[in-house]
């Protein structure tokens, strides 16, 4: 692959040929575990650069904790990840995230506008105020997602779609070159919907990469390009053509239950708890 | 005091002395300190965490008295002892910390244990120290309910200008701060030192407390940090709005208890100051707008009103199109009819009546109720959401009809014209299907 635009490469570094420098996230050997039990297992994965990729798997697959590894939140009992070559402190900058719309609190006093400048907090540094620039382009990034004229609205008054755009909006005013979403998809209205997959697409336009942890099958394969299956491991990764296969899914969502037997245990479950299982 | 006692409103103008004025405006930086301090920290959920705090620091004050007492220092003097109550208060804090991570115990119990113990251990020390010869003078008691009073020229000098360091802490770190405690995990993975920050926050909580012990009390100072944001919630919806007030009502409970605790002989100003701004808050729980008690039983009385309004209007619409006559201006129907769905409660049936007449809906002649200017199109409305909603519920929710008419009566009644706009969409849609089923296409 031609690389214009990039300086050339010391030759002792282009002996560690599996973290090619145009990767934006690779990882190496990641395990994770909570109170001793593990929820990741030797995860190794490198991000193609300029895709949409779905993270998919079942509850409790360790989708989210996969990305809340790699960005430092979680501790890893072993592994290492880089991105774009770098270790995570030198790259901040280039990497954004939108969390799970449940892990805030909703009634905290701030508007829309308020949250969509924190994307720019690092930017503006330690104990510097938010100043008229940093607020108008937290004003145009809202109106990317389509929340023009909601700047002031307290975030409690937001329906749940919005206030998972006012997120993405705080995520896209940092313009990062790799971003994570942690199921931006979730419980959202018709519009939201939209709105975000116009957003990934532009986003996937400028060359920018973006790794969703996603929960709706049906539209993998419509709205994404790659696709790693998560199940404590990787099942499988790649493009979602290749990748997003019947026998995959299988492996992926435990071997002898189909989805359908699955869904069906589910409903079973919730009309009558204590059955089933 | 003065030879002549002075009255409330002098010691309120600050003619009650140079020492009480002095004492009063460091006080009034004190709650101003807590206020905003503890805006954040009620938005962290670490308002409990300043009342473990100021508990653990009464055994501190006690040590701090025995060892003076030992290697001959005055063992009185305010520094040293609330030196000993920071020592403790931040050991206290430690160990819920501790008891907390190793997960043997809930937060909330584990500042519970530290709290009850740690303030009983300091209970104990302080009789101790009461039983030794001189120990009576000593006035550690006042530490406990807070004696703005007794505080000396220099203590409450002193005690004023860490208040403002406090409040200008806040003020640097307001965005650190309300980054931290709107989302933690955002600011981490953004790289911001989450855990530096939430230090920051809790250093400035103990300071606030320590340097509270003297004027409020080690009881009450936590009420300092927790009911001036809570009262300033209420008001408003914006953080550095909600922060002032705060700050604001902090410094007025501050400076207006010490000055009745000034007056009012044998008064704890910890008291009196925890009352003003319980006052504030009671008031505030009371009239603030939209989180208040009155305007959330205005908005439901309205809303029972609107019911009732449109209960009338609906019973009148089916009575009329039950006999095939029209729905329009001047359409009459029996009173007894149209208010069948009406509440059985004579106040209510004359709100509706009042509300209908206001909005030229509709009007009562003698026994006749008479659609007005507005209220035919009104009542075609709501008889249309209403068999809409019921359309919908039996089609897509698969409820009974018979069961439809309960929870769909209540539901409709604050449906938005978009969702109208789109039941009708969806029913439609249903409807269009079904025929495009049957016949050929």
């Amino acid at each position: 692959m031609p690389r214009i635009g990039h300086r050339t490469r010391p030759d002792s570094l282009a002996s560690f040929p599996e973290h090619s420098p145009e990767s934006p996230l690779s990882i190496h050997d990641m395990t994770v575990a909570y109170d001793r039990r593990p929820v990741l297992w030797d995860v190794d994965y490198e991000a193609p650069a300029g895709k949409l990729v779905a993270i998919v798997g079942p509850n409790g697959a360790g989708k989210s904790t996969l990305i809340k590894a790699a960005l430092g939140l979680t501790p890893m009992l072993s592994g290492r990840i880089e991105f774009f070559g770098e270790p995570l402190k030198a790259r901040r900058r280039d990497v954004g995230f939108v969390p799970q719309r449940e892990s805030v609190d909703w009634s905290f006093p701030v508007s829309a506008l308020d949250v969509v400048c924190m994307g720019l907090y690092s930017e503006i540094g330690w104990c510097r105020p938010v100043g008229r620039r940093a607020r108008e382009r937290a004003r145009a990034s809202l109106a990317q997602v389509g929340m023009q004229g909601y700047e002031d609205r307290q975030i409690a008054r937001l329906s749940g779609g919005q206030q998972q755009r006012v997120f993405l909006a705080r995520a896209l005013v940092q313009d990062a070159r790799l971003y994570f979403m942690d199921e931006p998809f979730a419980g959202v209205d018709a519009a939201t919907e939209r709105s975000i997959i116009e957003v990934l697409r532009d986003l996937r336009t400028r060359g920018r990469t973006v790794l969703v942890v996603h929960h709706d099958l049906q539209t993998v394969a419509e709205y994404f390009d790659h696709v790693v299956l998560l199940n404590r491991r990787i099942v499988a990764s790649g493009p979602v053509a290749e990748v997003f296969t019947d026998e995959n899914l299988r492996k992926t969502y435990g071997g002898r239950l189909t989805l359908l037997d699955r869904a069906a245990e589910e409903l079973a479950r919730a009309v009558e708890p204590g059955a089933g299982s | 005091m003065s030879a002549a006692p002075a009255g409330l409103w002098d010691v309120l103008l600050l003619r009650g002395g140079y020492n009480a004025t002095v004492v009063q405006s460091a006080t009034l930086l004190l709650g101003a300190a807590a206020g905003s301090v503890g805006a954040f920290a009620l938005l962290r959920g670490r308002s409990l965490m300043g009342d473990a705090l100021a508990h653990a620091t009464l055994p501190g004050i006690g040590v701090a008295f025995l060892i003076a007492s030992a290697i001959g220092l005055d063992p009185r003097a305010p520094a040293w002892l609330l030196l000993g109550a920071a020592v403790f208060g931040v050991l206290g804090v430690g160990f819920v910390h501790v008891l907390t991570r190793s997960r043997r115990l809930s937060e909330d119990a584990a500042m519970a244990v530290v709290l009850s113990s740690m303030f009983g251990l300091g209970v104990v020390i302080l009789s101790h120290i009461q039983s030794l010869p001189g120990g009576n003078q000593a006035g550690l008691r006042s530490l406990i309910l807070g004696q703005a009073a007794a505080m000396r020229t220099g203590d409450a000098i002193t005690m004023g200008v860490l208040a403002l360091i406090c409040a200008l802490g806040v003020t640097l770190l307001f965005k650190e701060l309300r980054l931290v405690c709107f989302d933690g995990e955002f600011a981490s993975a953004r790289g911001w030192p989450t855990g530096a920050i939430d230090l920051a926050l809790m250093a400035l909580v103990v300071t606030v407390t320590v340097i509270g012990i003297q004027a409020v009390g080690i009881v009450l100072i936590v009420a300092l940090l927790v009911v001036p944001p809570a009262s300033a919630r209420l008001w408003t919806d914006r953080l550095w709005r909600v922060v002032a007030l705060s700050a604001g009502i902090g410094a007025v409970s501050g400076y207006v208890g010490a000055a009745i605790s000034a007056v009012v002989p044998r008064m704890p100003t910890g008291g009196a100051i925890v009352l003003c701004a319980g006052a504030v808050f009671v008031v505030s729980l009371l009239i603030a707008p939209s989180r208040g008690l009155a305007a959330s039983a205005l908005r439901l009385a309205r809303l029972r009103v609107r019911i009732g309004r449109e209960h009338a209007l609906r019973s009148a619409c089916e009575w009329l199109e039950e006999r095939g006559e029209q729905v329009e201006n001047g359409a009459r129907v029996p009173v007894a009819d149209a208010l069948r769905a009406v509440e059985d409660w004579p106040l209510w049936r004359w709100f509706v009546r009042i509300s209908l007449r206001v909005r030229r809906f509709a009007r009562i002649e003698g026994a006749e109720f008479v659609l007005d200017l507005r209220g035919a199109s009104e009542a075609q409305r709501i008889s249309r959401a209403h068999r809409l909603w019921e359309l919908y519920l039996e089609r897509y929710l698969h409820v009974a009809p018979t069961h439809v008419h309960s929870p769909a009566d209540l539901v409709e009644h604050t449906l938005s014209p978009e969702l109208v706009a789109e039941l009708e969409r969806a029913v439609d849609a249903e409807r269009s299907s079904m025929n495009g089923a049957g016949g050929p296409r």
